[in-house]
């Protein structure tokens, strides 16, 4: 992002208010969302009243002074774009971690929307591997999709396989309070991965201001519809961690005494998120932004208002839960969902591939009734014996985020254990997949 | 002389203008910036200062900005060219608008204008006419599309000069009208109209008392829609909404379809214009494209043009509705247009009503709902909208405003069950908490036992019986344990199972099961009803499951087969089989005491 003073940007040096996150100043000519470097700290244009002109500095306004120094950068908040970036880590303004400045041609970030009927219907399909996404919730490139996951789960672990089994043309980190360490962490399975040249980064750690991370998935989408629109690729995007995000944006809205809205979320929160999550998009010419993003949850309620929104908005999350009975992470398939599924699986993978799924699913469920009923005592019939043991092989050969195969694989797999616990009857396929499918086990 | 002001300040999407001409409520202005008008409306007049909602992004814009304000409020063309268009919450041709990206103020031309149409006139020079009334027709894919008397003409007119038939565009003089004290009024095929006022060029508004075939079992059979009757469908994220939503709008046996896709994803409106060019009507034989008309003011598309995208779907469905069709209008979803209000009333510092929502959020809703029905046409002709809007309760609490305000208005309530969609019965409506009113209407039932079967109404309330005291019986053998209730409760729940099963669950990505029509509705609602009115023995409670699979196996063998095919009829066969088992186990074993199913 520019800093430079260039000449016709006007300097100001009274300040008439200050709070934590915002400073107010009179002022002419400004416009709305226009960029301002306030006492060497990055900020914007939020609200305008007369002469009146408050901003929010993305740094915080520890230690800011009534007489700063505010220059107004004459335009809303950019980002230069090229083939430098890839390769390499930024921070929240798009300036590089390390290293030299890049070149490239300068871009304005939360752009406008793609008109839906310029937009093409997903359909591919990317699998993953991981059978709890591709036999259950398929995803598919343009879809946008959260890991549910509480915050001691392996979500960042399991995004950076995913991405890296995605084939990816590019592969956009956005980082919003990420750990020190995840940060280390994903540079160094790219790197290991080799894929570090198709890797672009944008960097909020936890030691960074919290307010800075407002611009991180701005960023890192501006980027991403760079590569997509100009390079025709096939872009995927993590974000990570949206709650953090959401965080951030309840700090700004409080302080600029907005009603907050449940769970002290601004009242705006949907359309917040939407207006990222909506630049997930399928070009006709074959470029595309896939977003797999986080959204951490405490103590698993997805009620609260962060994923409450965030599943509103999205195609689908994949819900990681612990399942103490095999000592492992899955992916949970009742609250798990892809919406995009269906337009590839059966499709693009095996015809039988969605009755496979749903029966394995409810039987699964029947297996959670058997166990309600096995925990309040009471005796259990031979089908729940069943599908208890079937729940069990289920969870370990498909739903646990260790299994890598083929989606082919995941399906026979899914015969084998139903073969092994019940008849043709109680599993409900079509009669046709099981001549065809089943008894060829 | 429009009045012109000046902007003051500007607050995201809120803009304050000083003027010192006159403007009014919900008058529509432009403000200029750059070499672009953003397009905007009046919604609070305090003093020389006007509270204006711009319908675009206002990165950039400066105070001292110009604002023209136009006298009047927001409209939209309504005239032959509007079906299968793909429009924007504020009437814009989405496919006329240039590059991939939305441009800022760049607005399009709804209607085609120098597209000609065949007009044929209907009327005749010194004929009587009042709005609404109908002076001739063009041809409109399909449908014959009628010039109408202007909605806003008052009291009768008499037609001084009309077309012949012919070709012209939707620019030309049609007719030329003369009122009461001799003025003449020129007559286009093209008028404009205020999104916001319900068009009421009509006779008379009856209460339904015809049923909208949905195709849907769990509706239809159930809870069924009425013509030009209202519900809704509440359901937290992911139960199922879009989905059936979009399968009502495949299916349902209406000439028109308006969907207003009110803030929610930009794909499923892809798939829209994806899938429907390329899909048949199932009764027309048509595209469904051609009976489709799609306002798409997605989520990440400015909000405030969100609130008056459900208002132009329902102008546009008010707009055939006069034409003597029958429209169905669906909304998807109308919580994100009652969070854009709310968004406008926080920005206003109004005092907020429950949960932050403005204080008249139930009357916007109720006049909202309202404005749908089944009309008496001046000719005597009859025409209905039948409205369906989906709601997206936060955390799936339905004790919340948006939810609670629709219940008190709309007829129908299909309340999304998250336990279902969990276990992907689909579609998740609740049969127990879910109604329709239209079946406490005499009229109604009339018409479902005269067109659908002799006493249907009674075969529905049984089988809503038989799920209530199903779901009883599975609370108590959850409680007391398997074998701590008489076999009958297992049965008693099974027989509601078999009914969930085979009448509740419809896969909406079947191609065969996706749409039920009433004829084939009856036939399995009579099948399984057989099924449940029979008496089972079973010597153990552990027999039970796995005998009611195979019917239920059965069964929906059926629903997935051509309806009457030779495969529907061999599961047919495979379920007389199963069931005959019991028969011999009925007289063949006499003496053991029989568990009578319905006591
Ligand atoms: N009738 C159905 N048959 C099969 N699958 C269904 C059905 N209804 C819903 N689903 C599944 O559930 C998913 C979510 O459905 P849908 O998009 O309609 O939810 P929604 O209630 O509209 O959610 P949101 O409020 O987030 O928009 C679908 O993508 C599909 O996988
Ligand atoms: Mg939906």
């Amino acid at each position: 992002m520019e800093k430079d003073t260039k000449a016709f940007q006007r300097v100001y040096t009274k300040l008439f208010q200050l709070t934590k996150a915002t400073v107010s100043l009179y002022a002419r000519g400004i416009g709305n969302e226009e960029l301002a470097i306030v006492d060497g700290r990055l900020a914007q244009v939020v609200k305008i009243i007369g002469d009146l002109v408050t901003l929010q500095i993305f740094g915080g306004t520890e230690g800011i002074a009534t007489n700063a120094e505010v220059i107004f950068a004459g335009k809303a908040p950019t980002i230069k774009v090229g083939d430098d970036l890839a390769g390499r880590f930024f921070d929240a303004y798009g300036d590089p971690i390390e290293g030299a400045e890049i070149m490239g041609q300068e871009k304005e970030i939360g752009g406008p929307s793609v008109n839906p009927v310029r937009r093409k219907q997903p359909s591919e399909y990317i699998p993953t591997g991981i059978a709890g996404i591709d036999l259950n919730n398929a995803l598919v490139t343009g879809q946008k999709i959260p890991f549910f996951a509480d915050p001691d789960q392996p979500y960042n672990q399991v995004m950076a396989m995913v991405a890296l089994r995605a084939k990816a043309d590019k592969i956009i980190l956005a980082g919003m309070g990420l750990t020190r360490d995840d940060y280390l962490y994903f540079k160094n399975v790219f790197d290991n991965a080799g894929a570090l040249d198709r890797i672009v980064g944008f960097i909020n750690t936890t030691e960074d201001p919290p307010v800075e991370r407002l611009l991180v998935p701005d960023m890192a989408l501006a980027a991403a519809e760079y590569f997509a629109v100009e390079k025709n690729e096939k872009v995927l995007v993590l974000l990570t961690d949206m709650t953090l995000y959401s965080d951030a944006l309840s700090i700004v809205s409080n302080r600029m005494d907005q009603i907050p809205s449940k769970d002290s979320m601004p009242g705006s929160l949907y359309s917040d998120l939407a207006r990222l999550y909506e630049k997930a998009v399928q070009f006709p010419d074959g470029g595309s932004i896939t977003i797999i993003a986080v959204t951490t949850l405490s103590g698993g309620d997805i009620t609260h208002a962060v994923p409450d929104n965030t599943g509103y908005i999205t195609e689908g999350q994949l819900f990681l839960r612990k399942d103490s009975d095999i000592g492992k992470v899955i992916i949970d398939p009742f609250r798990s969902l892809s919406r995009l599924k269906q337009l590839v699986i059966g499709k693009k993978t095996r015809e039988d591939h969605p009755q496979v799924m749903n029966a394995a699913v409810r039987l699964y469920a029947d297996a959670a009734n058997a166990r309600t009923k096995q925990e309040n005592g009471f005796d259990l019939t031979d089908y729940d014996e069943r599908s208890l043991e079937f729940a069990k092989e289920y969870s370990e050969k498909l739903l646990a985020i260790d299994v890598n195969i083929e989606t082919d694989e995941m399906l026979e797999t899914a015969y084998g254990l139903f073969d092994k616990h019940f008849q043709p009857e109680e599993v409900g396929i079509r009669q046709e997949f099981v001549e065809k499918y089943w008894k060829k086990q | 002389m429009n009045t012109i002001g000046n902007v003051t300040g500007i607050i995201a999407n809120l803009v304050i203008v000083e003027t010192e001409g006159t403007t009014a409520q919900n008058e529509i202005c432009f403000i200029k910036q750059d070499n672009t008008r953003l397009m905007a409306e009046v919604i609070k007049v305090v003093g020389n200062k006007s509270y204006i909602q711009v319908f675009e992004s206002t990165r950039g814009l400066k105070v001292g900005a110009e604002v023209e304000f136009m006298g009047h409020m927001l409209e939209v063309t309504l005239g032959p060219g509007i079906l299968s268009k793909n429009f924007d919450g504020l009437q814009n041709d989405l496919n006329k608008m240039e590059g991939i990206f939305l441009k800022k103020g760049e607005y399009t031309e709804p209607l085609d204008m120098d597209q000609e149409y065949e007009f044929k006139a209907l009327a005749k020079k010194g004929d009587k006419v009042v709005a609404g009334s109908w002076l001739g027709e063009v041809k409109e894919n399909w449908i014959p599309h009628k010039i109408m008397v202007p909605f806003t003409f008052k009291g009768t007119y008499t037609i001084k000069s009309l077309k012949g038939d012919g070709a012209y565009t939707p620019k030309e003089t049609i007719a030329v009208l003369t009122d009461n004290e001799g003025k003449e009024h020129k007559v286009t095929m093209v008028q404009k109209w205020p999104v916001k006022v319900p068009i009421r060029a009509y006779k008379d508004k009856p209460r339904p008392f015809r049923i909208l075939e949905t195709g849907i079992r769990v509706m239809d059979t159930l809870n069924p829609m009425a013509e030009g009757g209202t519900g809704f469908i509440p359901g937290p994220f992911g139960s199922g909404k879009t989905v059936l939503q979009h399968n009502l709008s495949k299916n349902a046996e209406a000439d028109l379809v308006v969907i207003a896709a009110c803030g929610e994803r930009a794909n499923e409106v892809v798939e829209i214009f994806t899938e429907f060019p390329e899909l048949d009507d199932p009764r027309s034989g048509r595209k469904l494209m051609e009976r489709t008309t799609i306002i798409a003011n997605t989520s990440n598309m400015p909000v405030a043009a969100r609130e008056a995208s459900v208002y132009t779907a329902m102008t546009i469905a008010e707009y055939y509705r006069a034409m003597g069709l029958k429209v169905l209008l669906l909304a998807d979803s109308t919580s994100r247009w009652a969070q854009a209000l709310r968004e406008m009333s926080n920005r206003l510092e109004e005092l907020p009503g429950p949960d932050g929502f403005p204080m008249d959020l139930a009357a916007i809703i109720a006049n909202f709902y309202a404005r749908a029905g089944f009309v008496y046409l001046p000719n005597g002709g009859s025409g209905s909208i039948t409205f369906i809007g989906t709601v997206s309760p936060a955390g799936g609490n339905l004790k919340e405003p948006v939810t609670e305000s629709t219940k008190k208005v709309a007829r129908c309530f299909y309340a999304l069950s998250q336990d279902r969609a969990d276990s992907k019965r689909y579609p998740a409506i609740d049969p127990i908490d879910s109604y329709s009113k239209y079946l406490e209407y005499p009229e109604i039932a009339e018409y479902l036992n005269k067109n659908v079967a002799e006493n249907w109404t009674d075969s529905v309330f049984k089988a809503k019986d038989i799920l209530l005291r199903g779901k009883e019986a599975y609370e108590q053998i959850n409680i007391l344990g398997d074998d701590g209730v008489p076999i009958d409760y297992h049965i008693r729940y099974w027989k509601s199972e078999l009914i969930d099963f085979v009448i509740l669950q419809q896969d909406a990505f079947d191609n065969i099961d996706a749409s039920s029509s009433f004829e084939r509705q009856n036939y399995m609602l009579q099948k399984t009803l057989e099924v449940t009115d029979m008496t089972f023995h079973f010597d153990s409670f552990e027999e039970v499951n796995p005998y009611f699979k195979r019917i239920i196996n059965a069964l929906k063998q059926m629903n997935y087969s051509e309806f009457d095919s030779d495969k529907f009829r061999n599961n047919e066969q495979e379920l007389k089989k199963i069931l005959k088992e019991q028969e011999t186990r009925n007289t063949g074993e006499k003496e053991e005491s029989a568990v009578e199913a319905q006591s």
